[in-house]
């Protein structure tokens, strides 16, 4: 039982930075409909700065959001408004244009990385990185916890903006009807730009605060692309609120797996739910939801 | 036509004589490697080109074929050339599977479905350590000291995938396939079985990746997971090399297996010795600012957009003359 609950709540707390990259994703997807495959590349690179600045700098990992989701914003920004908007005119057989695009962006931007920085592991130091609490007999582990609360607070904070502010609504309502929005008056171009830089900052939070509890390589990001997607299969695609769900039952499915089947196994268990959710109940959870309320 | 059939012969005979000239085993291992990607571009422009089904997991098919092959010989103790008949027919029913679940879904969401099929296949290869030697891999003896058997074996392989595919095109099936690319839900409403035509351009496709898997095998005479499933060096280098020739074109695949090979050649060995070392890292960068390019400028590939890039030489070259 110990163990059983030892594994729900690592599951759980991992689950928590996982919302944040299936939202950053998920929120890319709605609005653009493209799937962004350079989205572990961009937390890779958000993962770079937290390191620097704490490895040169001496910032708290914690303290580093505060550059990293700013920078990661500007940058999906400008790849957004320089390399994936010019696409739209550009006439090809290929309608999957915009996805191989991002995937010769996180190409380059590992490589960029790895130029840089080496090859080698690299991980942050801090006082209170091995550090736990108790509560009965299953221990907390303090970063993860940390992390948590900052996941949950940028999550609250992401659904206030996209509920209570224009801009929040344009994107909502582009992501609803492209062509409806424009007719409405919403610049559908500035929306799409904003809304990739969103989601870098998203996912940018998602790497620094992973930071303090794992380590950092240039190849960092792949495993970290394929998991976001298959959070958002799993919670449906576009769909924020679809996202959370996956993004905690991806977690907590891989941590008993890791626990109860092995360790090698860990990693297959996200495409094994992945494979099962497209054959089984292909609108994901949510549309799993709708399928028993009707 | 006649041109262009003349032009054809005349790259076949220099194919055909070029072992022969050139006695230099790097060159001759240069084009053998080439002509796998030949093969295995050819396969996935089929698909994805033709059909509008971009997969992202050619390298299901590819590893399977080279598995398939290593098995026979490591498991079954018989040649592991029988892998070039097997690992074909292996990969169409791992095809099937794949087309199974992956054509439920359409556009991005098939690219990343298949995207995951292949990381499911190389962490199956790395974990079924008793029937795949796991992280160990597969090492067997190769059959022919020279390279000169393999060049040929590889010649006739990319030669009959390409003319397979060119046959296949000029059938009804290419017409059905093209019709399912431009526009899925009017091919289905002019009664075409949209789902058996996308499988049946996977099956084709899968079993020309397979045999090339198997040929790999045989050639390099090593295999592990990380090489034949790897996501970067199987699956994209086989979508790079599509669409920097060009996307739904016969021969692009090819001439875009010689460009890639030759960026990635030209890098390793740091502009044959030119450069200074650290160039040899930057390959991979190489490859991803040229996908960036080729998408930005030539959406269609070399082949694809060779009117524009000829309009633009020309319209340049009396400029810089004067």
């Amino acid at each position: 039982m110990n163990v059983f609950m030892q594994t729900l709540v690592a599951g759980l707390l991992i689950g928590g930075i996982y919302c944040l990259i299936g939202i950053g994703m998920s929120l890319i997807m709605g609005v653009m409909g493209i799937i962004n495959l350079a989205h572990g590349q961009l937390m890779m690179v958000a993962m770079y700065i937290t390191f620097v600045l704490s490895s040169y700098f001496h910032i708290d990992p914690y303290f580093s959001l505060i550059v990293s989701m700013p920078a990661l914003f500007l940058l999906g920004c400008i790849l957004q408004k320089y390399f994936l908007n010019p696409l739209m005119e550009v006439d090809s057989i290929l309608p999957e244009n915009q996805v191989l695009m991002t995937v010769g962006i996180g190409i380059v931007l590992t490589e960029i990385a790895r130029f840089i920085f080496s090859s080698d592991y690299k991980s942050v130091k801090t006082s209170y990185g091995g550090s736990a609490f108790f509560i009965g007999n299953i221990s907390f582990n303090l970063p993860m916890c940390i992390a948590f609360l900052f996941a949950i607070f940028i999550t609250v904070a992401l659904f206030l903006f996209l509920s209570k502010t224009d801009m929040g609504r344009s994107i909502r309502a582009t992501a609803q009807d492209k062509e409806a929005a424009t007719l409405m008056g919403i610049n559908s171009n500035r929306i799409t730009i904003i809304t990739f830089g969103l989601g870098a900052a998203l996912v940018a939070a998602a790497g620094s605060l992973l930071m303090p509890i794992y380590y950092l390589f240039p190849d960092v990001g792949g495993p970290f692309t394929l998991k976001a997607f298959v959070i958002c299969i799993l919670g449906g695609l576009g769909n924020i609120t679809g996202a959370i769900l996956g993004g905690l039952t991806l977690g907590i499915a891989e941590s008993f797996g890791g626990t109860y089947i092995g360790m090698g196994y860990k990693d297959m268990v996200a495409f094994v739910i992945f494979v099962l959710v497209l054959v089984l109940i292909p609108g994901g959870l949510t549309g799993l939801k709708r399928l028993i309320k009707s | 036509m006649g041109k262009k059939n003349l032009t054809l012969i005349v790259l076949l005979v220099l194919f055909l004589i070029f072992p022969l000239v050139v006695h230099s085993d790097y060159y001759r291992h240069l084009v053998i490697i080439t002509l796998i990607w030949v093969v295995i571009g050819s396969s996935w422009n089929l698909l994805a080109g033709y059909t509008g089904q971009v997969s992202f997991g050619h390298a299901i098919f590819f590893g399977v074929g080279a598995y398939t092959a290593g098995i026979l010989a490591t498991q079954l103790g018989i040649s592991a050339w029988w892998g070039m008949m097997f690992g074909g027919i292996t990969a169409m029913v791992i095809g099937l599977v794949v087309g199974w679940i992956c054509f439920r879904l359409r556009g991005p969401y098939f690219a990343l479905a298949t995207l995951a099929g292949g990381e499911i296949f190389r962490l199956i290869a790395t974990n079924w350590e008793s029937l795949t030697e796991g992280m160990v891999g597969i090492l067997i003896i190769q059959t022919f000291r020279s390279k000169l058997p393999y060049y040929y074996i590889a010649l006739l392989m990319a030669v009959s995938c390409i003319g397979t595919i060119y046959f296949i095109m000029k059938s009804k099936w290419g017409y059905y396939f093209v019709s399912i690319r431009e526009d899925q839900d009017a091919a289905e409403s002019m009664g075409i079985n949209t789902t058996l035509y996308k499988n049946i351009s996977l099956l084709v496709s899968a079993f020309f990746t397979g045999i090339a898997g198997a040929f790999y095998m045989n050639y390099m005479a090593f295999i592990d997971p990380n090489v034949v499933f790897s996501l970067h060096f199987v699956s994209i280098m086989a979508i790079l090399v599509g669409i920097v020739g060009g996307v739904g074109t016969i021969m692009g695949p090819a001439v875009g297996a010689f460009i890639m090979v030759g960026i990635q050649e030209t890098f390793r060995s740091s502009f044959f010795g030119l450069a200074p070392k650290w160039v040899s890292q930057a390959h991979a960068m190489a490859f991803g600012l040229l996908v960036i390019f080729v998408i930005m400028f030539l959406a269609n590939g070399v082949v694809g957009d060779w009117a524009k890039i000829k309009r633009y030489v020309f319209r340049i070259k009396p400029q810089s003359m004067e």
